[in-house]
């Protein structure tokens, strides 16, 4: 009778019940007013800009409400099936963001492949820390002249910018996340006999996720950053940093202002669409 | 299960031995082992007890062949241990660092028969008759960390039982359960034991523990320096039941008599 045999039911045989999923909860307050909070800050802000530009009435500075509908008219005026994107967004927006994911994904896939066989081994991880910290601390901007040199101008010159620079933080950080894999779940994973190439795909890398994310957050504000940068140089002939200097010489100020709400959006959209991806993959065990 | 039980019929696995002579450890100049040496026929189930410290896990890592045996060697059928052995499993005591937490239960269990070359089918379909065996048919799609830690301790289990292993090794595996759930699992234990005539070497603290489920129970002296101040056969009459066994004569003087060994004044008493 006390013997559990096969087929025990788990919730006899185990007195303490299943806890209920960890508290997924904890972020979350019972009202959704910080939500709502966040955004009632950014609206208050951005009315204090409009009525202190109004009242003001600087070339300078125009109100956030002519911005806005100069973003639209420039970009988002086009037909339905483009997507409502007007030829210059086509031409300026695309490449950029082309550029930048080719930038972003040379970057990961160097990152993660490099960061693996760095972290792999205690030698070549305490070898090449050094040399990976004082890379990290080069802004990378000012490598830019070097692909300059190296590439001369054009679009190699500005997805290697923005590979090179945008490289360091997730090559350090899948280094440090794969160095800190569990020794149990490795004398685990020794004892099922995994061979190499299962022990990285069960064990390494998933372990290793959270830091890899980590570092692919800080490349992607890189990628962001070092995309407008290298557009900003001479030789570039479209993009939203193109746009940006090439408005500039024009005094264009509502099209600069333009240009910069745009990379704002830019911005925060990809963060929310990796900080999507990273919940997807592995938002289940941060519960526990 | 189809599983015929039959009680106390062990040595399927025939001629298989677990076989330790003189194997010490250490790590520089700390001394963990001292001269063990230890013969453990086929399907025998042998408890290690000793005060925390003494290197018991030490002891069942180097037979694992995750630590290389500083002094002395260690054979399985006569060949020498080098590397972890084929048809060895381990439970860790630590359940929830030793499953993947990213992986469902039955991935956790099906992923030791990758090696064996069986097709995912056949790999999903072998997990769910263990993790049937083991009590846990209906978590099979869930992840570890939804489930109970008596209930992760047994997918942990039918992780080590899913390959078959003709030695299985436990480190002190119950250890940081509460004593109902412990209890099962005991009795899971020794019932995986008396159907497949495994040799198993449980690592426990718990002296109770080591006479209720063992054949045969060897106290560790504490370290530096560990080893055998007694080896003790365990001749309890019938099967073992919770309550009926550990309240019989023999039990309670065993229990006794690796109690003083564990205290270490023991060894001119028995």
């Amino acid at each position: 009778m006390r013997g559990v045999t096969k087929g025990g039911d788990p919730r006899n045989a185990d007195p303490a019940a299943p806890k209920p999923p960890a508290p997924a909860s904890r972020r979350s307050r019972p009202t959704p007013h910080p939500v709502l909070l966040r955004w009632l800050v950014l609206v208050l802000a951005v009315g204090v800009w409009e009525l202190v530009a109004r009242a003001h009435g600087s070339v300078y500075f125009p109100p956030p409400d002519r911005i806005a509908r100069h973003v639209h008219d420039l970009w988002f005026d086009g037909p339905a099936r483009h997507l409502f994107l007007t030829s210059a967004a086509v031409a300026d927006i695309l490449p950029s963001l082309g550029r930048m994911a080719a930038g972003f994904l040379l970057a990961t896939v160097a990152g993660i492949v490099l960061g693996v066989m760095v972290g792999r081994s205690r030698r070549a991880y305490a070898l090449c820390n050094p040399v990976l910290q004082f890379a990290r601390a080069v802004p990378p901007p000012a490598l830019v002249p070097v692909f300059v040199v190296v590439f001369s101008f054009g679009t190699p010159m500005q997805i290697a910018s923005i590979a090179f620079s945008a490289v360091w933080p997730v090559l350090i950080n899948t280094a440090a996340g794969v160095r800190n894999t569990d020794p149990l779940r490795l004398d685990v994973a020794a004892v099922l006999r995994l061979n190499t190439a299962e022990r990285l795909w069960f064990l390494v890398l998933p372990s290793a996720l959270p830091r890899i994310f980590a570092g692919l957050r800080l490349s992607l504000s890189l990628s962001l950053i070092l995309m407008v940068f290298s557009e900003l140089l001479p030789g570039t002939a479209n993009g939203i940093g193109f746009t940006l200097t090439e408005a500039q010489t024009r005094s264009d100020l509502l099209t600069v202002w333009a240009a910069l709400v745009l990379l704002g959006v830019l911005g925060y959209l990809l963060n929310t669409g990796l900080l999507a991806v990273e919940k997807r993959l592995i938002g289940r065990e941060r519960a526990v | 299960m189809s599983h015929a039980t039959r009680p106390q019929e062990h040595g399927q696995g025939t001629d298989r031995v677990l076989q330790l002579s003189a194997v010490g450890q250490h790590y520089g100049d700390h001394r963990v082992l001292h001269d063990i040496t230890l013969t453990v026929p086929a399907g025998q189930l042998l408890c290690v007890v000793g005060p925390s410290g003494c290197g018991k896990s030490t002891l069942l890592r180097t037979i694992a062949g995750l630590l290389p045996a500083r002094e002395g060697t260690i054979t399985i059928d006569g060949d020498p241990v080098t590397g972890v052995p084929d048809s060895l499993a381990v439970v860790f005591q630590d359940y929830g660092r030793s499953l993947f937490p990213w992986l469902t239960v039955r991935d956790n269990v099906a992923l030791p028969l990758r090696r064996r070359g069986l097709a995912r089918a056949e790999r999903r379909a072998e997990a769910d008759r263990i993790l049937d065996r083991v009590g846990l048919s209906g978590a099979a799609r869930r992840h570890p960390w939804q489930l109970s830690g008596g209930m992760q301790q047994r997918v942990a289990i039918a992780r080590a039982l899913v390959c078959r292993p003709t030695l299985l090794l436990m480190d002190e595996p119950f250890g940081s359960l509460d004593a109902q759930t412990r209890e099962d699992l005991e009795d899971l234990l020794l019932e995986v034991h008396r159907t497949d005539g495994t040799t198993i070497v449980f690592v426990t603290h718990d002296i109770d523990e080591s006479v209720y489920v063992g054949d045969r129970v060897v106290v560790l002296s504490p370290g530096p320096g560990s080893k055998i101040v007694l080896d003790l056969p365990v001749p309890l009459p019938g099967r073992r039941d919770q309550i009926a066994t550990r309240g019989l004569p023999e039990f309670v003087a065993l229990r006794a008599e690796v109690g003083r060994a564990v205290r270490g004044k023991g060894v001119q008493e028995t």
